[in-house]
């Protein structure tokens, strides 16, 4: 299994994931710079995403939509804020209108990426940050969900952040 | 760009369509506004971690706090609202408990999150597994 570290911090809304993928870093770095294999992993197989635009550059734009089983679409985007190749990248990810554009009234998450050499390996952090709880609890709501419910956390874990 | 039907917007409008596919029900929804709000305050996870370990009397808690009785009871209130905490009369005191099971439900929320991420790496080690030039 490619996870290897998980933890949430329940005061700061924060999820860090870390994963490590046999391939070099360049590899990995392609399929964020890629919008064709972007969009290959960024939505679940029941709701597969499209990309439309792709400027991965500081202070650009990706656009996105994700179809639903119905046929129904759901619009999405990114606002690129530091891109540093083959290192990492920052970005504010939301929710979107038809004409993309953002829907401010929904949460929007602070994400950082960020890849480490491990002598051929990538070592691939992602730390997904919240502003409020009622914005996770209303994006998990919204179906940015796949999958089941995992296993209970141990609630000592929960409550103490 | 696609065909988004005539409703020409996401967002809340489709809150309803999402809770569908995902047989997530409305009553769900507020008490999952409820078991966050009542988790987001440092005093009130606090007050849980102590009812999770054993019943205490709401005067035992408020004796741990810098702050006022009224104040102590006023987040037991809202935990008691939320359902992770149950209160029962004793006398002259109130005792209050930590519901394991609601707590278990916050819980799994957080953990709704991680899979997303989840999929998204597991995505990803497909992609590359499919390219044997980076197979170990």
């Amino acid at each position: 299994m490619p996870v290897t570290n998980v933890s949430q911090d329940t005061d700061a809304l924060t999820l860090t994931i870390t994963a490590e993928f046999a391939a070099p870093r360049a590899r990995i770095w392609q399929i964020y710079a890629d919008p064709r294999q972007l969009e290959k992993i960024w939505g679940p197989p029941t709701y597969p995403a499209t990309v439309v635009d792709h400027e991965f550059a500081p202070g650009g734009r990706v656009t996105y939509y994700m179809t639903g089983p119905e046929g129904d679409k759901h619009a999405g985007y990114w606002n690129i804020v530091s891109v540093d190749e083959p290192t990492g990248f920052t970005f504010t990810d939301g929710f979107a209108d038809a004409d993309y554009t953002p829907i401010e009234s929904m949460p929007v998450s602070t994400n950082e990426f960020s890849f480490e050499d491990k002598g051929g390996s990538t070592v691939a952090t992602y730390v997904s940050t919240y502003a409020t709880a009622e914005g996770l609890q209303q994006v998990l709501d919204m179906g940015v969900v796949e999958g089941s419910s995992q296993a209970i956390g141990q609630i000592d874990d929960l409550i103490r952040g | 760009m696609g065909s988004f039907g005539d409703r020409g917007s996401f967002g809340l409008a489709h809150t309803t369509d999402w809770l569908y596919v995902l047989g997530v029900s409305e009553t769900d929804e507020d008490r999952a506004d409820a078991l966050f709000h009542a988790l987001s305050d440092r005093t009130r996870r606090d007050i849980m971690r102590r009812v999770l370990a054993g019943e205490h009397s709401v005067s035992a808690l408020a004796a741990k706090y810098d702050m006022s009785f009224a104040a102590v009871q006023k987040h037991v209130a809202v935990l008691q609202k939320s359902g992770l905490l149950v209160k029962r009369r004793s006398g002259r005191e109130q005792l209050a408990t930590g519901d394991v099971e609601a707590v278990r439900a916050v819980s799994s929320m957080l953990a709704e999150l991680e899979q997303v991420w989840r999929g998204r790496i597991a995505r990803i080690d497909e992609l590359i597994a499919t390219e044997p030039q980076w197979k170990e």
